[in-house]
């Protein structure tokens, strides 16, 4: 990312957000009105059904988890100057690794194996971040192409996982795999969908980069090469290794997502496991132009306007497609604000 | 395999392509003229659903084609003047625009899912259809696909042999000095970049009202993506992007082959692997042809045995392309 130097942070900070949340309802309204929805209503549901009943409130948490382990992993490669549109490949490597070491162990004690297990996810999705750095250092394809690459790769790996070697036994489902027992499951709250521990990992991480990325040299160094990589690589920085070492944290974090989804969410590892949620942290990263302090708010933000999306087909025959075009118009007005408050200051 | 199957065949491939040749088409314009515009994919889908939305209220497929013009051209713009004229990251602009386009198309093509409409008639050239084999390859198809063929010779003449592809070239290559001479350089960008976009937007058409009749949720299932990874591996060069999209279009329709293969190892593999594996595979020809360029690559080259040696520098050299040099920088003017 780019910003103009000559204009101190803080000043775009507040003000640009704000903008952009007043531009971009006007447009959704005006784009439901068009279409012939009720605009009042469509609206309501998107703002409060998540917090509708305690099971869509857990399900919020469970969304914004992930969430925030994809755009922590992302504000680090984003530092970098790197655009991992891989993301999505290395949640569902992250879910692939998990899954494997709990089909490879199922005799440890079952703390040590959700930890063997998430370990397992973090090192799948580190390595499916590396194969997009070395196709980026040896082959010369841009990350964003080489992710994309990878992402149907992995998605054609977990097909082949869900149909073939891992199938759920008497049946010719390609949706998941036979479901984990009851036991394995991450410890989660009777009646509704929530395991702390993720939510608490997300919330972890995202501390984690902040301080790693604000008061580490380590942090200093990839935000240097970010800015100006030859000007690094002049004052003694390993940039390509630097840039290959901030994809794999971030390959880490998102494959950490994949494996609680396999242990906290589906409790099998299904086909579509990542189900869009590595691009969604993007666009959170896009919005808060990568500053770590902001991604808090903004994934939870996401995340509920996503749960309450999911309500619109049933209660208002509304496509849920409507969460992701909320979403989008939100960061693309957020670009634009930005740039116009940056140029008046 | 006789001739006539290889006839079928190979116009399967042509069609099959079309509309990826005329979306990498678009792109690859914009991009000669210095702007990525990642936001592809989406606007292919916005522009088919509306093309098929408006064919199907309309009854008249050219306006379906029109429409889906504008709406490309129209995404285009938004990408110009948030990146060119707000200067913000052409890459941030088009991936949000992408995937806001993708859900656009989603929300309003809800009430156009699986609705049956209107397409692009068949259409064979009088007497050269007749030709033997050659004619059932060139000659027989519907007019979208015989713009897709010329659009390819017509692109490159443009591009590398007209006074204005000099200047777009220069646009993308060296802005300021294109600036010096005279041209306003940011409009002119803008110019091409939404050109681009109503390529693309026919292109999304040609899904919905001709070759993928009709509109379903995420219609083009990825291909965008894939159009934008092939102006690369075409190097910005219309005849190869052509290439790349036609060998595409043979790995998918091989697939479909093997899909149906009698019962062994192939056929016992989800049919779902065969419709993502050229898209796996395209990226490794990416990696390949890019890897062309590492000077690692051509040291290697330099150090065979003689009678390999020259071959094998002279494959090189023709591989190894570099992008525009001004790419995906939004111009200042000085």
């Amino acid at each position: 990312m780019s910003h103009p130097t000559h204009v101190p942070r803080w000043r775009a900070v507040p003000l640009a957000p704000l903008l952009a949340l007043l531009a971009a309802p006007g447009f959704v309204t005006v784009l439901l009105w068009l279409s012939g929805t009720p605009v009042l209503a469509t609206w309501q549901l998107m703002l409060s059904g998540w917090a509708s009943t305690a099971a869509t409130r857990a399900d919020t948490l469970m969304l914004a988890a992930p969430l925030l382990l994809c755009a922590a992993g992302l504000t680090i490669t984003f530092a970098a100057g790197l655009y991992n549109l891989g993301i999505e490949g290395q949640v569902t490597f992250g879910a692939i690794g998990c899954m494997a070491v709990m089909r490879a162990f199922p005799d440890w004690p079952t703390p040590l194996l959700w930890t063997m297990a998430l370990a397992g996810a973090m090192l799948a999705g580190a390595i499916w971040a590396g194969a997009a750095a070395l196709l980026r250092r040896y082959g010369r394809v841009s990350e964003i192409f080489a992710g994309l690459g990878l992402n149907f790769l992995a998605t054609g790996c977990v097909l082949y996982l869900v149909a073939g070697p891992w199938k759920k036994s008497g049946s010719a489902s390609i949706t998941g795999t036979e479901p984990l027992a009851r036991e394995l499951w991450l410890p989660t709250f009777e009646g509704v969908r929530l395991a702390p521990v993720a939510p608490a990992l997300g919330l972890l991480a995202i501390g984690v980069v902040w301080l790693v990325l604000a008061r580490s040299r380590w942090g200093l160094e990839i935000r240097a090469v970010g800015i100006n990589a030859a000007a690094a690589e002049r004052l003694g920085v390993p940039a390509a290794q630097r840039m290959t070492a901030a994809l794999a944290v971030c390959g880490a974090l998102a494959g950490l997502a994949g494996g609680l989804q396999v242990l906290a969410v589906f409790h099998a590892l299904v086909s579509n496991v990542s189900s869009g949620i590595g691009l969604l942290a993007l666009l959170v990263v896009l919005l808060v132009d990568a500053r770590p302090a902001w991604v808090l708010p903004v994934a939870l933000t996401f995340a509920a306007f996503a749960i309450s999306a999911f309500k619109l087909p049933l209660a208002l025959q509304v496509d849920s497609s409507l969460g992701g075009v909320v979403q989008g118009a939100l960061v693309l007005c957020a670009l634009i604000a930005r740039a116009l408050v940056v140029r008046r200051t | 395999m006789d001739t006539t199957r290889l006839a079928i065949d190979l116009a399967a491939i042509l069609a099959g392509g079309a509309p990826l040749v005329i979306a990498a088409l678009g792109e690859t314009i914009s991009e000669r003229a210095g702007v990525v515009n990642l936001s592809l994919d989406g606007k292919m889908l916005l522009a088919g659903m509306t093309g098929f939305a408006v064919g199907l209220h309309t009854g008249d497929v050219l306006l379906g084609f029109a429409a889906a013009a504008l709406v490309g051209a129209l995404v285009a713009a938004v990408l110009c003047l948030v990146s060119l004229r707000l200067r913000q990251s052409q890459t941030a602009v088009g991936f949000v625009l992408a995937l806001l386009c993708t859900d656009l198309s989603s929300f309003l093509g809800n009430p156009y899912n699986r609705v049956s409409g209107v397409a692009v008639s068949h259409l064979p050239v009088p007497w050269l259809a007749d030709i033997p084999w050659l004619g059932t390859v060139l000659f027989d198809h519907t007019p979208v696909i015989y713009l897709s063929m010329l659009l390819i010779p017509a692109a490159w003449w443009f591009l590398f042999r007209t006074r204005q592809g000099l200047v777009l070239r220069a646009l993308g290559e060296r802005p300021a000095a294109a600036f010096a001479r005279g041209s306003a350089v940011v409009p002119l960008q803008a110019w091409y970049v939404v050109i681009g976009g109503a390529l693309v937007g026919i292109a999304g058409a040609a899904y919905t009202l001709d070759l993928k009749q009709g509109w379903s949720y995420r219609h083009t299932a990825g291909i965008g993506w894939i159009a934008l990874a092939i102006v690369i591996f075409g190097g910005w060069n219309p005849w190869r992007v052509a290439l790349g999209c036609y060998l595409f279009g043979a790995l998918q329709t091989l697939a479909t082959r093997w899909q149906g293969a009698p019962p062994g190892i192939l056929a016992e593999i989800p049919t779902q692997i065969y419709q993502l594996a050229p898209f796996a595979l395209m990226i490794l020809v990416l990696a390949l042809v890019n890897g062309a360029t590492n000077p690692a690559v051509a040291r290697i080259a330099a150090g065979l045995p003689e009678p390999l040696r020259r071959p094998a520098l002279w494959a090189l050299g023709r591989l190894s392309v570099e992008a525009p040099a001004a790419l995906g920088q939004s111009f200042v003017r000085p």
